[in-house]
């Protein structure tokens, strides 16, 4: 029953998809054209407010609610598979204008369209999966 | 007062404060004594299905993943919610003049509502055509987050935030691949 507090937190980020447009096939194309600032303001305050909260948290060492530290792995130093499967992502994200987390706002929000995409999105990663030792990384 | 708040929830929500609520979700995971990624939810959906019976990536212990799955069930009923409660109506989003000309040109009616009814209207979706786009862009998803070793979540607001160079060089393919999509591959197809 402890782990309801994820359902309650997956319900804020939801809302905040849906409220904020993220979630919307227009906003992405708009992006991805530079036409406005509104994507490039959200993720730009994310990041700068997350940045100054990492960089706090390292600094002070501050502990998670279990008393745990808390620690940031770093992500493997290869740059194959960033650059390759960054730009696959990048297609899907622009074809379909939603990324993982607003596939699923846009199922809940009524766009049930986008169970075509969550449905072949875990097939791709099945895929990704089986070919993964063949492919560079 | 009261009532000006209300419809600042109610209205569309500005950049700047949707921005700093999605850092206030990642720094309610980070003291959660997680990490935040959305995406690793698809692995661990091929998992539940019993993927890891055949394939090595597939066979780890999902329960590790039990919190993210209920952070997508949330994620879930929180759109159902911002439509249904916190939302006046469904707007026409506020796209720019100069988008809504490009979208002219590739022949899509400017917004109506949140999404465009030429990809998601069930009309559509039907067409062979209209399936094959929603399901090739689901591969693409599906399979470049993980050969990315994330999405947008875990690169472009967690990895970025930790000043990661390896979510910088996946962040830019995104570009990379939105960009051709955009400019060049979505005219060809509408």
């Amino acid at each position: 029953m402890k782990l309801v507090r994820f359902v309650l937190v997956g319900i804020l980020f939801g809302i905040i998809m849906a409220k904020s447009e993220a979630i919307s096939w227009y906003r992405i194309y708009e992006m991805f054209h530079f036409d406005a600032f509104h994507m490039y303001g959200i993720i730009g305050t994310a990041v700068t407010i997350g940045a100054i909260g990492v960089f706090l948290i390292k600094k002070f060492k501050l502990r998670d609610f279990h008393g745990n530290p808390i620690v940031f792995f770093p992500k493997d130093k290869t740059y194959k598979r960033y650059i390759f499967g960054g730009t696959l992502f990048g297609l899907g994200w622009a074809l379909a204008g939603s990324c993982p987390g607003p596939i699923v706002v846009n199922i809940g929000y009524g766009y049930s369209a986008y169970l075509i995409v969550l449905v072949f999105a875990v097939i791709g990663t099945y895929l990704y999966g089986l070919l993964m030792d063949k492919l560079p990384h | 007062m009261t009532n000006s708040l209300i419809d600042f929830i109610m209205k569309p929500w500005p950049w700047w404060f949707s921005g700093t609520m999605i850092a206030v979700v990642m720094f309610i995971i980070t003291f959660f004594g997680k990490s935040f990624g959305f995406s690793s939810n698809l692995r661990t959906i091929c998992t539940l299905a019993g993927a890891g019976k055949k394939v090595k990536f597939f066979d780890f212990d999902w329960k590790t993943q039990s919190w993210n799955l209920l952070f997508l069930v949330g994620t879930f009923i929180g759109g159902f919610v911002a439509k249904n409660f916190l939302s006046y109506q469904e707007e026409p989003v506020a796209i720019s003049e100069k988008t809504i000309e490009r979208l002219e040109q590739i022949n899509f009616a400017p917004p109506a509502g949140m999404q465009p009814a030429e990809l998601v209207d069930w009309t559509n979706v039907v067409t062979l055509k209209g399936f094959l786009i929603l399901s090739i862009a689901g591969l693409l998803i599906g399979f470049g987050s993980r050969y990315a070793g994330g999405c947008t979540s875990g690169h472009a607001i967690s990895g970025l935030s930790n000043l990661q160079v390896p979510s910088l060089v996946a962040v830019i393919g995104f570009f990379i691949g939105g960009i051709l999509m955009s400019h060049f591959i979505l005219p060809l197809l509408f």
